[in-house]
């Protein structure tokens, strides 16, 4: 494969990244073969995924039906996990509920990432004043605590989960774009990309299809990364009321008021979103860890 | 058998001594307990939070104040003021004031200082803010005629003038110091109160200790006490159950209470009465379909408060189904009356019935969508957002709910820019002017956020007002409600709030009432081995 | 030396000025005032307008924009910080018994997570692929996976039920009783200590692998003196650098940051400052303290700047 470039071979075919052989499954189980930690992560994310798109008949009951007569019920074969403190079933909840958090999770990972990269890499792209300039603006947002930044955009915006979705996206653009812009640096250099200039392609362009891929690995790491911290931090808004909110069934929502009052009498309320929040998050960083060392080959066992 | 009577005497005489000695309260100690907020200054006719109460009362007294043994705190009794009588045309008020009481810097307080004091609250200067000015508006002019009377002239009679004398807001200060500089009890504290100020740490506790000079002798019974700042009320609940505090005044949630009856047993107390404060649900009525009073019944027949009350209580702190007076005081309709307004049926399913009915009549489909407003406060507002929107889908309401943060809250309520949302109401005292001015049209009553008109209800309300009859009163009252709760629905009442206050039980002489902010100079106090 | 010094040390005014417009301009667009949430919040009815404005034209709110911006800048370069809107009181004041706890409890979180991510790290870079490698890997994820306010649930739980221990009520500062205070503060340390030794410990591990990867070390493995070298030469020092750096850099989060974790454990912190701040609209005191978390968040920053200036010369120059 290296060496030899057919004479017809565009620009735009050499600047795309070398293709691995074999196809898709073999890779996929050399990967649980060589990480097995990372295939785990992997499988709790599908469990999280299987449970948001099947909760309509996964989930044995309506997690909105209130049932004044079995409030703060213990766990029991008619609820599995028990129930709330207006009888509504928890484990409906929790299963409804990881809709909820990959929604916000995604959205807020793939706007963060997606913006955070488009920044980082124009900002390396073009160098000079319009570099430094962004890296001031970066730098100014970076020095905000996340959760202050992200308190500061419910407060304009208001809660709810669309708005939740963008308060978490805005602590994630700075941070994506300046590991997004350190990678972009070195793919500026390459001779591709100087190829590309010489033969006139305009900024979209070069940005767009030539740099841009050739950073996906370190955007694919921050992403995968970012929808575990987003989970967290979806979980603490909900948990300091900012975020999303009732009656719709959301993790950090649930661990809030009557899970804390209750704590002692009826810990399940307490025990059991939190578990889920936990494995989630856990997964999608066990998986991007893994992703991180197949990717970065300074790190791989010879 | 003369021997036999002496003997039986004594008998009699030492039983009936015994639990005598037992009540008697004993002198010394430190009162520790939570606060959960700060006050932002000192003045007490500035602000309008508990969390200056709790702390800087003691330190303070008003002219009248609530009977300490009183559970309804309603009942006046004398404070500065040994007495007062009233004109025949219910237009003067002349108050007696007391002999050797004395300030704190140990200058005696004469009429001068009542009559400086309510001149600040009456009729401010400009640059100086009062909170509870628009309650005098019909004070017409006060007078200190010698030094131990003070006359209060007002424009018009009314059934309510003393009680809004009541207020634990209404700190009489030093008339001196007002001329000097009226900021000055913003950022200091000087007052005749029970106890005299030691210091305020910021983000940490007032401390107070007794007051050797106090006028009334005996007390106070406390050596000292000291208010601890804690926002968190689960910290609030470690320092009880952990008897490191005595009592949080405020009150706490039902759950908070069975755990700390379930670690203390005996040695704590719980006080419970209902509160009076109680969310209410404002509809706006310039925006449909709510300007049509069959949509607005509809949306109260459909709550089922006799579960909600019953349901609720074990997880929120409210409870009693209540019409606009707080149930078990003077002018509350009792429940048999009540039950028969829209709402109040204990019938649900009928009452259900009769909502899906409305609702159709007025047009309104089935799964009709719109937007509730909440406030950012877990308690009892989540709850009862939780309720309301459970109860409003058993009749076919699809509703979100768009919770706002507490300093937000205003904007779009007096802005109008709703469609349903939730209000609140929170009274210093039960009392019919105060808890029902709310309900006036919105031209009259700014903080209405119903926007609408009803020049029958002001009349009513008027008209009671000035009712110094209490039996004709609470016919009026009871008309005002009919027609605010039933036939126009203008604004739904939910569930009462519950105040419950577990405390220790070493600590005696303390009485709840309905109200948090009244009884808490504590100089009735005292603490037992 | 002293101009990259200089250099780094004027690129921070530009970044502070930045924060000092974000958020001078983010609370203005933040609906709600501090008068509003003054007086309206317990609902009474008889609050005028006319008072309402008559607080704010003695807060200066209703002056022009730029001209509260200026004098807040103004004040600034005097390091005056100013009035709370809420209190009335001197924010230095405020802030500095609050500071006292965040400072002292990011000082131990880090430190806790320094003395774990370390050994951890190395542990696993050595074992790489081993059981002990995933043990080590899935211990410190599941404390970067876990809520810190769940955890703190939790142990207050444990600790309630379990131990029958209740938390204090007053915070002591350490000059006061050092036993009680750290009573307080070791648990929310160990708290958020777990969580924040995770990122160093990823760091570490991939620092160590790197380092083992040098022939030098390679030759040692194989002749089975390899440990020694390890623990004793340059290479240790290399790969502890960017863990401190990393370290570092979350400390001056710490401050600010922990709101969370504060609620939990009812401590009175910055970070409770920062969300009663907001929820209060006090300008003056939000604006203070992101300013104060900014400014560390910088100084910070350019101390690692000039220590890997210092430890590598090559850098001076760029």
């Amino acid at each position: 494969m290296p060496g030899s470039i057919p004479a017809s071979a565009t620009v735009d075919e050499l600047a795309r990244p070398a293709e691995r052989p074999g196809g898709w499954l073999r890779v996929v189980l050399e990967f649980i073969r060589q990480r097995p930690l990372g295939a785990i992560g992997a499988a709790i994310i599908l469990v999280m995924v299987f449970l948001a798109a099947g909760a309509g008949w996964l989930a044995p009951y309506d997690p909105l039906e209130t049932d004044y007569a079995a409030m703060l019920a213990a766990p029991s074969p008619d609820h599995w996990l028990g129930t709330d403190a207006f009888g509504r079933d928890v484990l409906s909840r929790i299963i409804y509920g990881s809709r909820t958090a990959l929604m916000v999770g995604l959205g807020a990972s793939l706007l963060g990432a997606t913006f955070g990269s488009l920044i980082g890499v124009a900002s390396a792209y073009f160098g000079g004043r319009v570099d430094l300039i962004v890296q001031r603006l970066m730098d100014v947002l970076f020095a905000f605590p996340v959760i202050i930044l992200a308190l500061a955009v419910v407060a304009v915006l208001g809660t709810g989960a669309g708005n939740v979705i963008l308060a978490i996206a805005a602590p994630m653009v700075p941070r994506c774009a300046r590991v997004v812009r350190a990678s972009a640096l070195a793919v500026r250099e390459m001779p591709y990309v100087e190829a590309a200039r010489a033969s006139g392609f305009g900024h979209q362009r070069i940005i767009l299809r030539h740099m841009l891929p050739n950073v996906m690995a370190p955007i694919l790491i921050m992403a995968t990364a970012f929808l575990g911290e987003a989970i967290l931090l979806e979980a603490s808004l909900s948990f300091l009321g900012l975020g999303v909110q009732e009656p719709i069934a959301a993790w950090g929502l649930m661990l809030r008021g009557a899970a804390v009052q209750f704590a002692e009498s009826a810990p399940w309320m307490a025990i059991f979103p939190g578990v889920a929040i936990s494995l989630g998050v856990f997964g999608f960083n066990l998986f991007g860890d893994s992703l991180r060392d197949a990717l970065d080959p300074r790190l791989r066992t010879q | 058998m003369k021997g036999c009577t002496r003997f039986i005497a004594l008998v009699a005489a030492a039983l009936l001594w015994l639990p005598a000695q037992a009540q008697t309260p004993r002198s010394g100690g430190e009162l520790v307990f939570p606060v959960p907020s700060e006050p932002p200054s000192y003045d007490g006719h500035r602000e309008e939070t508990f969390g200056l109460i709790h702390p800087i009362a003691p330190f303070y007294n008003t002219l009248l104040r609530t009977d300490p043994n009183d559970k309804s705190g309603t009942k006046p009794y004398p404070s500065i003021a040994e007495s007062w009588t009233t004109s025949s045309d219910g237009k003067t008020y002349t108050f007696k004031i007391r002999r050797g009481v004395k300030f704190h810097d140990g200058s005696d307080l004469t009429s001068k200082d009542v009559k400086a004091t309510y001149d600040k609250i009456v009729f401010p200067q400009a640059g100086v803010g009062s909170s509870r000015k628009g309650q005098y508006a019909d004070v017409a002019s006060i007078d200190a005629p010698d030094a131990t009377t003070v006359v209060f002239r007002l424009k018009e009679p009314s059934g309510s003038f003393i009680s809004s004398l009541l207020s634990p807001y209404n700190f009489i200060y030093k008339a001196d110091i007002l001329a000097k500089d009226p900021h000055w009890y913003e950022k200091n504290i000087m007052g005749t109160g029970p106890f005299t100020f030691v210091e305020h740490v910021k983000g940490s506790h007032v401390v107070g200790k007794k007051n050797p000079n106090y006028w009334d002798k005996g007390k106070p019974y406390l050596d000292t006490f000291r208010a601890v700042f804690m926002r968190d009320s689960a910290a609030q609940v470690a320092a009880i159950r952990g008897e490191r505090a005595h009592a949080q005044f405020r009150g706490f949630s039902p759950a908070e209470r069975d755990s700390i009856v379930n670690t203390l047993g005996n040695k704590v107390t719980v006080q419970e009465a209902p509160w009076d404060c109680i969310l209410l649900v404002a509809i706006n009525h310039e925006k449909k379909p709510f300007d049509d009073k069959r949509v607005r019944r509809a949306l109260t027949l459909a709550l089922d408060r006799h579960t909600g009350s019953k349901a609720l209580s074990k997880i929120a702190i409210v409870k009693e189904v209540a019409g606009v007076q707080v149930p078990g005081t003077p002018f509350a309709t009792p429940p048999e009356e009540l039950n028969k307004l829209a709402g109040y049926w204990t019938d649900i399913e009928k009452s259900r019935a009769e909502a899906k009915k409305l609702l159709k009549e007025a047009g309104v489909p089935e799964g009709f969508q719109f937007t509730f407003l909440n406030r950012g406060i877990p308690m009892p507002y989540e709850p009862l957002g939780v309720w309301l929107i459970d109860q409003w889908r058993r009749v076919g309401l699809n509703v979100t709910q768009q919770v706002i943060e507490p300093a937000a809250y205003y904007g779009p309520l007096r802005k109008g820019d709703f469609q349903v949302a939730m209000d609140f109401q929170c009274g210093y005292i039960v009392e019919p002017d105060l808890d029902m001015y709310k309900f006036l049209s919105t031209d009259r009553n700014h903080a209405n956020y119903g926007r609408y008109t009803d020049r029958v209800l002001d009349e009513l309300y008027d008209k009671q007002s000035r009712e110094t009859d209490p039996e004709k009163r609470k016919a009026i009252v009871r008309q005002f409600e009919k027609r605010l709760l039933e036939e126009e629905a203008h604004y739904l009442m939910t569930l009462q709030w519950h105040r419950i206050i577990p405390h220790s039980a070493k600590m005696k002489g303390w009485t709840v009432t309905p109200s948090h902010y009244l009884n808490q100079t504590l100089d009735t106090v005292w603490l037992d081995q | 030396m002293g101009t990259y010094i200089l250099k780094r040390l004027l690129a921070m005014i530009p970044t502070l000025l930045g924060v000092a417009v974000l958020i001078f301009v983010l609370l203005r667009i933040v609906p709600g005032d501090v008068v509003e949430a003054r007086y309206l919040a317990q609902g009474s009815q008889f609050v005028s307008q006319d008072l309402m404005n008559q607080e704010r034209a003695k807060l200066g709110l209703d002056k022009p924009l730029w001209q509260q911006f200026t004098s807040w800048m103004a004040g600034l370069a005097r390091l005056d910080f100013g009035v709370s809107m809420w209190t009335g009181g001197e924010i230095s004041e405020e802030i500095k018994l609050r500071f006292a706890l965040s400072l002292q409890l990011a000082i131990m979180a880090s430190t806790i997570a320094t003395l774990l991510a370390i050994p951890l790290g190395i542990l696993a870079a050595v074992k790489q692929d081993t059981w002990v490698d995933y043990a080590v890997r899935i211990f410190s994820i599941a404390g970067l996976a876990t809520p810190s306010f769940w955890l703190g649930i939790l142990m207050i739980l444990t600790m309630l039920i379990v131990f029958k221990w209740i938390p204090p009520m007053m915070f002591t500062p350490f000059w006061v009783d050092p036993w009680l205070n750290l009573q307080q503060l070791i648990w929310p340390a160990l708290a958020v200590g777990y969580r924040y030794s995770a990122v160093g410990t990823r760091m570490m591990r991939s620092a160590m692998l790197e380092v083992l990867r040098e022939d030098y070390i390679r030759t040692a493995r194989a002749k089975g003196l390899w440990l020694k070298l390890i623990l004793t030469r340059h290479a240790l020092k290399n790969a502890i650098l960017p863990v401190l750096t990393i370290i570092s850099l979350e400390f001056a989060f710490l401050l600010g940051g922990l709101v969370v974790t504060e609620q939990v454990f009812n401590l009175n912190g910055l970070g409770m400052l920062f969300v009663e701040a907001i929820a209060r609209r006090d300008y003056t005191m939000t604006q203070a303290l992101v300013m104060l978390v900014a400014t560390v968040f910088l100084l910070v920053n350019f101390f690692v700047d000039i220590a890997y200036a210092w430890l590598d010369p090559r850098i001076r120059y760029r």
